[in-house]
């Protein structure tokens, strides 16, 4: 029996285990929407193809499944281009399906045509373009084995409608071998070895470990890694969660923005045990000046980040929860409680503060209070700034998968979509957006979508009427000069914006006001906005200068 | 310092493409690249002549893998191999020239391949150093043209990698 490139997509997702999808219809996407129709699997349809993809990544990064987000050609499939690349920086796997014009019309300049797998060649993990009907099949196993195996991302399928309607007879391949995909084979137990050996002997080892940790489910490896040989944990904005933050042994976030006990740890370390991180400028500061006294074993699936941007000493190069479990076996324990000590002293002089002030809002005080009523039993996503650092700093993440962040692309408009898909994958799970007032109007048509679906997500906006974090470089290093950051004239009233849309609406102005409101909107089974008006010129601390040393950090 | 990078890939559509995109998007340096089928028709080779410091090549090869249509990557610069490539040169050559710029070919073991009224095109084919020598040599007559291949080369002795 035959069956159109159509129902092959659907049968292939099905095979898959897609059960739900995000997506947006157009002309020549129109015979797969079609299929659609009749088939089980769920469609959340957004309000603009951005969303689709930011609720893919949500999804996967909640569920830990694949995502899938669709759109028609051209300004569909472009509109997918800034969520691509964020899940490629993120490393998070979600297949993009594109609707393509005829293949015999293709590079004609025809209507709502555009090169996708061209425009997005450097953003994808892989690409096709579908020239036959018969490879459909094939194309979208490789496609779910690539964006899931290996250091996971986006796979984009771009369909040309004659495909989707051509036919084939249908087979699910056995897995297929790709000759020209490696991954990591066993690793060498030699390395192992001194890798462990290297731990017992360090005097000042310190765990720096980031989003590999929660993509390999290796949360229980790290955790006994820490507790067996005592090492403090700090983990970067993506491998919040991967360590639960509320452990003696945790340090927080380091960084930029992280805390000032991570960064000492880190700078004064002998031994950084690198975990699924990528030693990014973000994290490392100003590099020839990183932790100089350090040597490095770094664990990670991707060969090209060992040695990429600092030296390592103790390669290891796998899945970091395969390696982590060798790793255990052999394990030597240092003795020596002097580092603990010191580190923990740290921790203790250097708390991350703020200051209340009667009658005013503080940013931090509402991250606190989410993490306070929610008991770290939800999900966060944030939007990307100042009010994403603070929630970064302000609330103790427990566990993988629950603190959905945009790390290395820094996109706005980020949160709310991510949020939905969350909500999507996790139906049970308390879900907050913690956004600012800038980032949530680049995406505030998903409210839409939110309702539509009676998704009861919470979205919390820390709103100054600044796009903060380019004004607070603004304040301290461009001398107070708010070029184009003010944002107070033409800010929507927020409340009216969700109302508007048939979600909740409601405000808070003062600090006594906070935790009723947020009590209401955890009580408000659908979804609801949060206009927190907040201290205007509130800076996120400690900062650490861009191309400054990590010692070097400001405030806080 | 150049390397020599022999990297074998899928005989399919936007392969090239992908490879220059990285290099690109990378930041890295292509010198010369020359790319055709093997004897494996699904299967092209891509000679890349590559600059930079041993940590970049690192990198070079280490994200060319990370391409699923790249089958195999070797950098061969650090073993025997033969390398080749060939230029087509137009050369201005009225009656007078004509004898010493034949001379010059024949020292060069390149070809003759065509004859125009007052030009020659001539076939040469070597390693990059001779291509460099041939030109020199006949820049003094007025070279009017010059393409060349870019360079394709092959480990010597056995299959490299089974040996």
């Amino acid at each position: 029996m035959k069956f159109t490139g159509a129902e092959i997509i659907i049968k292939a997702f099905e095979h898959e285990g897609v059960d739900v999808v995000f997506g947006y219809p157009g002309g020549q996407i129109l015979p797969f929407y079609d299929k659609l129709y009749d088939s089980s699997i769920r469609h959340i349809l957004v309000r603009h193809e951005q969303g689709a993809a930011h609720a893919a990544e949500g999804y996967a990064r909640a569920t830990g499944k694949p995502g899938v987000c669709i759109a028609t050609s051209g300004p569909g499939a472009t509109n997918l281009v800034t969520g691509i690349a964020n899940a490629y920086m993120d490393s998070i796997p979600i297949i993009a399906l594109t609707g393509q014009v005829p293949t015999s019309k293709i590079g004609s300049d025809a209507f709502q045509e555009a090169d996708i797998t061209g425009i997005t060649l450097p953003i994808v993990k892989h690409s096709y373009l579908v020239r036959d009907v018969n490879t459909l099949a094939g194309i979208v196993r490789s496609a779910f084995h690539i964006a899931t195996t290996g250091r996971p991302g986006p796979v984009l399928i771009d369909l040309p409608n004659n495909i989707s309607t051509a036919t084939a007879e249908f087979e699910y391949p056995p897995p297929v071998a790709l000759r020209g995909y490696r991954l990591p084979g066993e690793i060498d137990p030699n390395l192992i070895y001194q890798a462990a050996k290297a731990i017992g002997e360090a005097k000042k080892p310190v765990i720096y470990s980031g989003g590999g940790v929660i993509s390999s489910g290796a949360s229980d490896e790290l955790r006994e890694l820490a507790e067996r040989a005592q090492i403090p944990v700090t983990t970067t904005l993506l491998g919040k969660g991967a360590f639960p933050e509320t452990h003696p042994l945790s340090l927080g976030m380091l960084g930029m923005h992280g805390t000032k006990y991570a960064n000492y740890a880190i700078s004064y370390s002998d031994l950084i045990i690198a975990i699924g991180a990528r030693f990014d400028d973000r994290i490392t500061g100003r590099l020839d000046t990183f932790a100089p006294h350090a040597k490095v074993i770094h664990i990670d699936i991707d060969p090209a980040e060992i040695g990429k941007n600092v030296r390592v000493h103790y390669p290891l190069n796998g899945d970091v929860k395969a390696v982590l479990k060798e790793l255990l076996l052999r394990l030597e324990e240092p003795e020596d409680q002097e580092w603990l000590k010191q580190v923990k002293a740290w921790k203790a002089e250097n708390p991350l503060t703020y200051t209340m002030i009667d009658g005013v809002i503080k940013p931090q005080y509402v991250v606190e209070q989410i993490c306070d009523l929610t008991g770290g039993n939800g999900i966060v996503t944030t939007e990307v700034g100042q009010n994403q650092m603070w929630a970064a700093q302000y609330y103790r993440t427990l566990a993988p998968r629950t603190f959905i962040s945009s790390g290395g692309l820094g996109t706005m408009g980020f949160g709310l979509p991510a949020a939905i898909g969350a909500q999507v994958g996790c139906p049970d799970k308390l879900v907050f957006d913690i956004a600012g007032d800038g980032s949530i109007q680049m995406n505030s048509q998903e409210l839409a979508t939110a309702v539509a679906y009676n998704l009861p997500i919470k979205v919390a906006i820390l709103n100054n009427g600044y796009l903060g974090m380019v004004r607070q470089w603004q304040e301290l290093m461009w001398n107070r000069r708010y070029s184009q950051t003010d944002l107070n004239v033409g800010t929507p009233d927020f409340v009216k914006l969700a109302e508007a849309y048939g979600a909740l609406g409601l405000r808070a102005t003062r600090p006594e006001e906070v935790r009723p409101v947020l009590e209401q909107a955890i009580a408000t089974p659908k979804p609801v906005v949060i206009d927190f008006l907040v201290a205007r010129e509130e800076n996120v601390f400690p900062f650490v200068p861009p191309g400054e040393p990590l010692t070097k950090m400001v405030g806080g | 310092m150049r390397h020599t990078l022999s990297v074998l890939v899928e005989n399919q559509p936007g392969v090239l493409t992908r490879v220059a995109g990285l290099f690109a998007r990378r930041g890295y340096n292509i010198e010369s690249l020359a790319v055709g089928e093997t004897h494996d028709h699904s299967v092209s080779c891509m000679t890349i002549i590559a600059g930079g410091d041993d940590l970049v090549i690192e990198q070079v090869v280490k994200q060319l893998g990370k391409l699923i249509d790249v089958i195999e990557i070797k950098d061969i610069s650090q073993v025997e191999y033969v390398d080749r490539e060939m230029a087509l040169i137009k050369v201005k050559a009225g009656p007078s020239v004509r004898s010493e710029i034949m001379q010059i070919v024949d020292v060069f073991r390149a070809r003759i391949v065509d004859i125009g009224h007052e030009t020659l095109i001539i076939k040469c084919t070597g390693d990059e150093g001779k291509i460099r020598a041939i030109e020199k040599s006949l820049r003094p007559f007025g070279i009017l043209e010059l393409v060349r291949t870019g360079e394709i080369a092959m480990v010597r002795g056995p299959k490299y990698g089974d040996a």
